[in-house]
């Protein structure tokens, strides 16, 4: 799948890079590159573009570019879980 | 000596430029603000610093890139300072590998290390410079922390300096061999090899077809050996190997990380619902404090100070001492009344680029970018157009100047001409004037449907360009949102103090001739005698010209004409023009000459007609080339005169 399918906190492997430079070749310099994870994290107010997270640092791209990039391994955002469990177990107490 | 700093956008490079140089200049979280090639003197040790733009790679992707590739390629610096943001360490150290292979004296300064000690994360410096071969210095570049220590370093680099050898994956450093084994020894083998390997075409351009053909043959080999078959891909995934390398063995994050600020400001700041409103909020609290609140209070202030103060004593000397009368009215009424009838905006201008650059240096500024592309997508624009745009708000000089922050020409030529539609902060004076004599009660209203109408031109002018003249392709929008930060009083009020110098000279030198010049025309007919009746002097004579074409727009009158034609000098000087013509007291003048409905449409004209040299000039360097700016100049004056005709003649319609 790419990872334009990818929903708002959900982590997936990039597998591939596809399309022409330059826009390829400046993914790939993002630190876009197979086998980092990549998460979405957000989606702007209008639908468009999308928050990214990889490596670490957060970026914005267009769907249209998202679709260059293929990814598999797909799982729910482990860290955001983690997040709200702790809210939970804090309300408990 | 020469030494380059270089860095990705965002790292803190220009804080550093300034904190080493002492220089003033803009400091701003948007990715690449440093589009200009700046120098500053490091006096303490006789360095030369040049601040190159914010690159992420040496691959010539970007104007950018094309500009810091080209300068270390040609012009050779002594040495290179590569400065890391610390908290992103990972994409960060791509670029440095790149940079090891220049061959030149490098030193690495990991900035805000300050905040990694308080995120508890643990950085192994020996070790990484160790690794890197090259001196590794934890700075904090905003509280000046080892910025001594820093250049100490890069002079003694100089002197002693071991090229540092990075070995990559065996696959890929075998073709790199092979490659640097065909190509002349320059100094920079080792830099051009990988490129090579990976096909850049602007390196291949400075060899033969027989060695393209060769390397074509070892680049093809290297497909099929590495484990991703695709050469770019192969060579950066080297590359980030490498990083991983260093980041798994001397960069220990701190493993249970509280929710960064960014996370937590984030989950409002873009939260779906929330978003627009803030965004709309924070607008109008910058137009509110600008245009009502504030910003008016010291206007009055300041007008107390330059009539009351200043005015009335200047004048009584001058006449006590018994000068001539034209004397006198060339000092008070032409020159005084001039300067100061536009200094008294200099607070509102001053607010406004406070607003903004405090927006731009938090961070938050990228996000507007980031919520705004959508829209501005449709007009075949980018996000990163939005920076430029609002800028523009303030002054449409630099405004115009961050346009080239956009990787692609067409993006680039598209935003400067769109630009100047948004009202400059020059133009306030002129509002002001005409909304504060015509439109008291309903002010903020109709300068809302000013700068509104100037959004509103734009829109329909991109429309128009995107489907006629702009059909390529567009640009992949990548942008990174940096953290949030705290904003920098030191920097925001170096750039205060740059604008309010940068007005003060324009009122000093272009403002003061043009007051000296219009009053004299308006006081010196044709044969050159001193006249009373104004419509007989050389300024009459033009503007009368002028007054039948400007008649349809509701504004046909003599000073209207001279007015306008000043403006382009500079914008302020509608208003002093204005001053001078009607004999000092502007808002009587144009009570007497002007209608309402002339009024609204003569700021409407004023909003979207040319604009000042000082822009006009600085599009012209932008566009680079005579076809668009003649093109452009002609989209100013057709929407300009076609709007206002427009707005005008209906507004006579409805109101009969």
């Amino acid at each position: 799948m790419t990872l334009k399918e990818l929903k708002p906190g959900w982590t997936g492997t990039v597998k591939d890079i596809v399309g022409i430079s330059p826009a390829r070749r400046r993914l790939i310099d993002m630190g876009i590159t197979p086998g980092v994870k990549i998460s979405v994290r957000k989606t702007a107010p209008f639908g468009d573009p999308c928050l990214i997270c990889v490596r670490g640092y957060e970026l914005s791209l267009r769907k249209k570019d998202m679709k260059q990039i293929q990814i598999e391994e797909v799982q729910k955002n482990e860290y955001r879980l983690n997040w709200k469990s702790k809210l939970r177990e804090n309300n408990a107490f | 000596m020469n030494i380059a700093l270089i860095g990705n956008p965002n790292c803190g490079k220009t804080t550093l430029f300034n904190s080493l140089t002492g220089s003033n200049q803009y400091v701003g979280n948007w990715p690449g603000v440093t589009v200009e090639k700046k120098v500053g003197q490091v006096k303490k040790y006789g360095v030369s610093l040049i601040d190159l733009p914010g690159i992420y790679s040496l691959s010539p992707y970007s104007m950018e890139e094309v500009i810091a590739r080209d300068y270390i390629l040609k012009e050779k610096p002594q040495g290179i300072i590569n400065i890391l943001d610390g908290t992103n360490l990972e994409r960060n150290l791509y670029l440095t590998l790149q940079i090891l292979e220049l061959g030149i004296p490098v030193v690495t300064a990991v900035n805000m290390s300050d905040t990694l000690k308080l995120r508890g994360d643990h950085i192994d410096y020996d070790g990484m410079e160790a690794f890197l071969g090259i001196p590794v210095v934890p700075i904090s570049a905003k509280k000046g922390i080892n910025s001594d220590l820093l250049m100490e370093k890069m002079l003694y680099q100089r002197k002693h300096f071991k090229r540092p050898s990075i070995c990559y994956p065996p696959v890929t450093q075998k073709y790199i061999n092979l490659i640097k084994n065909k190509i002349k020894e320059d100094g920079f083998e080792n830099f051009f090899a990988p490129k090579l390997l990976e096909s850049d075409a602007h390196c291949l351009k400075n060899y033969t077809s027989r060695e393209i053909r060769i390397f074509e043959e070892i680049s093809s080999k290297y497909e099929q050996e590495s484990r991703l078959h695709d050469r770019e891909l192969s060579l950066a995934d080297s590359r980030y190997q490498v990083v991983e390398q260093i980041s798994h063995r001397f960069i220990h994050r701190n493993p249970n990380p509280s929710k960064t600020f960014a996370e937590k400001a984030d989950e409002i700041v873009l939260n779906r619902f929330l978003a627009i409103p803030i965004f709309i909020g924070l607008l109008f609290l910058i137009f509110y404090t600008t245009f009502s609140g504030l910003g008016t209070g010291l206007q009055n202030g300041m007008e107390f100070l330059m009539e009351t103060l200043l005015e009335q004593p200047l004048s009584g000397i001058i006449r006590s001492n018994g000068v001539p009368d034209w004397v006198h009215g060339l000092l008070i009424g032409g020159i005084f009344r001039g300067i100061s009838s536009v200094l008294c905006f200099l607070p509102q201008i001053l607010i406004l680029f406070f607003c903004l650059s405090l927006l731009e240096d938090s961070g938050y500024m990228a996000r507007a970018a980031f919520m705004m592309d959508c829209l501005l997508e449709k007009i075949g624009l980018s996000g990163k157009a939005f920076i430029p745009m609002l800028m523009g708000f303030g002054c449409t000089t630099p405004a115009v100047m961050a346009a080239r922050t956009m990787e692609n020409e067409r993006d680039r030529r598209l935003t400067v001409l769109l630009t100047p539609f948004m009202s400059c902060g020059a133009k306030l004076p002129i509002y002001a004037l005409f909304t504060g004599v015509f439109f008291q009660e309903h002010r903020g209203m109709v300068l809302f449907s000013l700068y509104f109408l100037g959004m509103l031109t734009a829109v329909l002018c991109g429309l128009f360009l995107k489907s006629t003249l702009f059909k390529t392709s567009q640009a992949p929008f990548v942008m990174e949102l940096p953290p949030y930060r705290m904003p920098g009083l030191r920097s925001t009020f170096y750039l205060l103090w740059d604008k309010a110098k940068g007005f003060l000279i324009k009122a000093g030198t272009i403002i003061f001739s043009m007051s000296v010049v219009i009053w004299l025309m308006q006081n010196v007919s044709l044969q050159l005698h001193f006249i009373q009746d104004g419509s007989d002097s050389i300024l009459g004579r033009i503007g009368s010209l002028l007054a039948p074409v400007l008649a349809p727009l509701g504004f046909g009158s003599q000073e209207a004409g001279i007015a306008l034609l000043s403006g382009l000098i500079a914008k302020e000087s509608v208003v002093s023009s204005l001053t001078v013509l009607y004999g000092g007291n502007p808002s009587l003048g144009i009570a007497d000459h002007f209608t309402p409905m002339g009024a609204y449409s003569f700021m409407v004209f004023c909003l979207l007609y040319v604009p000042c040299v000082s822009a006009f000039s600085t599009m012209v360097r932008e566009l680079k080339s005579k076809g668009w700016v003649l093109f452009s100049f002609c989209l100013q004056m057709v929407a300009a005169y076609g709007l206002t005709f427009l707005i005008y003649q209906s507004g006579q319609i409805l109101i009969r």
